[in-house]
């Protein structure tokens, strides 16, 4: 069997990012296993502006974006294969690949970094009713046909969920002369950046439907039109508000959901609401030795904030492979009062520490209050809130020290 | 006449909500800005509104690269810039840099290759 100190499963932005970041800190036995036939993962088709700013302070669009890193792993002479589907990893680090070229092999790795990225929530888990006819994408497919394939997926279109990228699709299918007719929102906001119903909604004059959904679809070969209809405060559609769209094509942009086959076949504990592995600061997952980084590990807006967890993943990959021990402490971290979720969800070492999370609904003038037991650790006023924007929290190194264990809670209060 | 408008920043993802206080098209005051280039796309937004443009050109090879206009171009001009640019062919060996139509439609921009190909 082969042995490679680290073995990191995904070549998109996180997979790359970890892979820089760990050779730089010293691992130069080390190997990039991507699926598709090139690195750069989701961001080759993502051809828009607006990638970049925090991280290298100019805009750059999702292809350059990610060739800065594939120039880094090339130029450092970091070692990758595509076109290589990773089929298995066990508990023990063993991971199972296949390509045309090398047939099936099995690895036995040190570390591992899972950098796999997400998927879009399908057709399928939506429980539209109606026919199943040609003419129904996911938005992320229709932005490959549209953007690497340079087809058309249709003509007049009906947009169902307001995520990010049903937006950047409406501007893009607009742009190529399609009509979209409508962004239908289940939820009474919308999901995707504020910048995005900006520059790919109002520009165009399409109108975004808060608080609708798509409850039939119509045709038989092809789509011919969609009903929609106005949901209530339980998200129930109201039967008297239905209306009749008429289309060839509708999209779906729903939701992203990580994709982590390999994390739970590997018998890793994961989070329920993240839908990716529990971690502690440094992205070490329940195995030691496995971390985890990027859209595996929770959905980012924003692929800066990607490439920044992958940095300390394959930083902390270096740390574990040299054997450098920090200072233990033992903490949890709990989201309260209207924080969904936190990332990470454990604190093992007393070191500066940044904790994303997400909010469970759109809120005005709270306080973000981080807590041990009474204890105020910090408390920051926000004029707004809102689920499809992270924020984060800082906590210091020696506050962690000095608490060495217990619960941190992050919460909104008045 | 004076008037307020509320617009949303889309220079960066923080997305600021702007007030702009405006007399006939001049700009008097911005508000609601965390940086200095919310002032800036206030007052562009507000006179001559502009936008970077991307999108794919067709090559010899038959297949589709990613290109972006260098710099912003007229908003009024985007769908005047997209037919010019579906009816370029570009060679099949262009590379990320390589510029494909220059000065597009006079406004200063050219559309550059923004795919990677290894």
């Amino acid at each position: 069997m082969t042995k490679v100190s680290l073995v990191i499963v995904g070549g998109g932005p996180a997979g790359m990012s970890a892979a820089v970041a760990a050779y730089k800190a010293g691992v130069t036995d080390l190997l990039i296993l991507e699926r598709e036939a090139h690195l750069g993962g989701i961001l080759r088709q993502c051809i828009h502006n607006g990638f970049g700013l925090h991280k290298f302070g100019e805009e750059l669009t999702g292809p350059e974006y990610a060739a800065r890193y594939a120039e880094q792993v090339k130029e450092l002479g970091i070692p990758y294969k595509v076109g290589t589907m990773v089929t298995g990893i066990t508990e023990d680090k063993v991971i199972t690949a296949v390509n045309p070229t090398d047939g099936i092999m099995h690895i036995q790795a040190e570390a591992i970094i899972l950098a796999m990225g997400c998927r879009e929530r399908p057709k399928g888990a939506l429980n539209i009713a109606g026919a199943r006819p040609s003419g129904i994408y996911t938005a992320g497919t229709a932005q490959k046909y549209v953007n690497i394939k340079g087809y058309m997926p249709g003509k007049e279109v009906v947009i169902l969920g307001s995520g990010d990228i049903g937006l950047i699709m409406a501007r893009r299918m607009t742009l190529e002369g399609a009509k979209v007719k409508a962004v239908c929102e289940l939820m009474p906001y919308s999901g995707g950046l504020a910048r995005n119903i900006e520059q790919c909604l109002n520009d165009f004059g399409i109108p975004l439907m808060l608080s609708h959904t798509v409850v039939q679809i119509h045709g038989k070969d092809r789509v011919t039109g969609v009903t929609i209809a106005k949901v209530d405060e339980r998200r129930n559609p109201i039967k008297e508000t239905e209306q009749y769209i008429a289309c060839d094509t509708l999209l779906l942009s729903c939701g992203l959901l990580p994709e982590n086959e390999l994390t739970k076949g590997a018998g890793i504990t994961m989070d329920r609401i993240t839908g990716g592995a529990v971690t502690d600061q440094s992205r070490q997952t329940s195995i030691p030795g496995v971390f985890a980084c990027g859209n595996v590990l929770h959905v980012h807006d924003l692929v800066d904030y990607v490439s920044e967890e992958a940095e300390i993943a394959g930083c902390a990959a270096a740390d574990y492979l040299a054997n450098k021990q920090s200072e233990r402490v033992d903490i949890t971290v709990q989201p309260v009062g209207g924080v969904r979720y936190t990332v990470p969800q454990k604190i093992t070492s007393a070191q500066d520490t940044t904790v994303y999370f997400r909010v469970a609904d759109v809120f005005r003038d709270k306080r973000v209050v981080v807590k041990c037991g009474d204890r105020v650790i910090s408390n920051k006023k926000k004029i707004k809130l809102a689920p499809g924007e992270m924020e984060t929290v800082k906590l210091t190194a020696q506050v962690l020290a000095e608490l060495a264990e217990g619960t941190i809670t992050i919460g909104l209060e008045e | 006449m004076e008037n307020k408008r509320e617009m949303t920043c889309i220079i960066c993802p923080r997305g600021c909500t702007l007030t702009v206080e405006l007399e006939d098209k001049k700009v008097l005051g911005v508000k609601g800005n965390a940086c200095k280039r919310g002032t800036d796309y206030a007052v562009a937004e507000c006179t001559a509104p502009t936008r970077t443009l991307t999108t794919t050109v067709m090559t010899e090879s038959g297949e589709v690269v990613a290109v972006k206009s260098n710099k912003a171009v007229p908003k009024e001009l985007l769908f005047d810039c997209m037919k010019e640019i579906n009816a370029c062919v570009a060679p099949a060996t262009v590379k990320q840099g390589d510029v494909v139509i220059s000065n597009l439609l006079g406004t200063g921009a050219d559309i550059v290759v923004t795919s990677y190909v290894e």
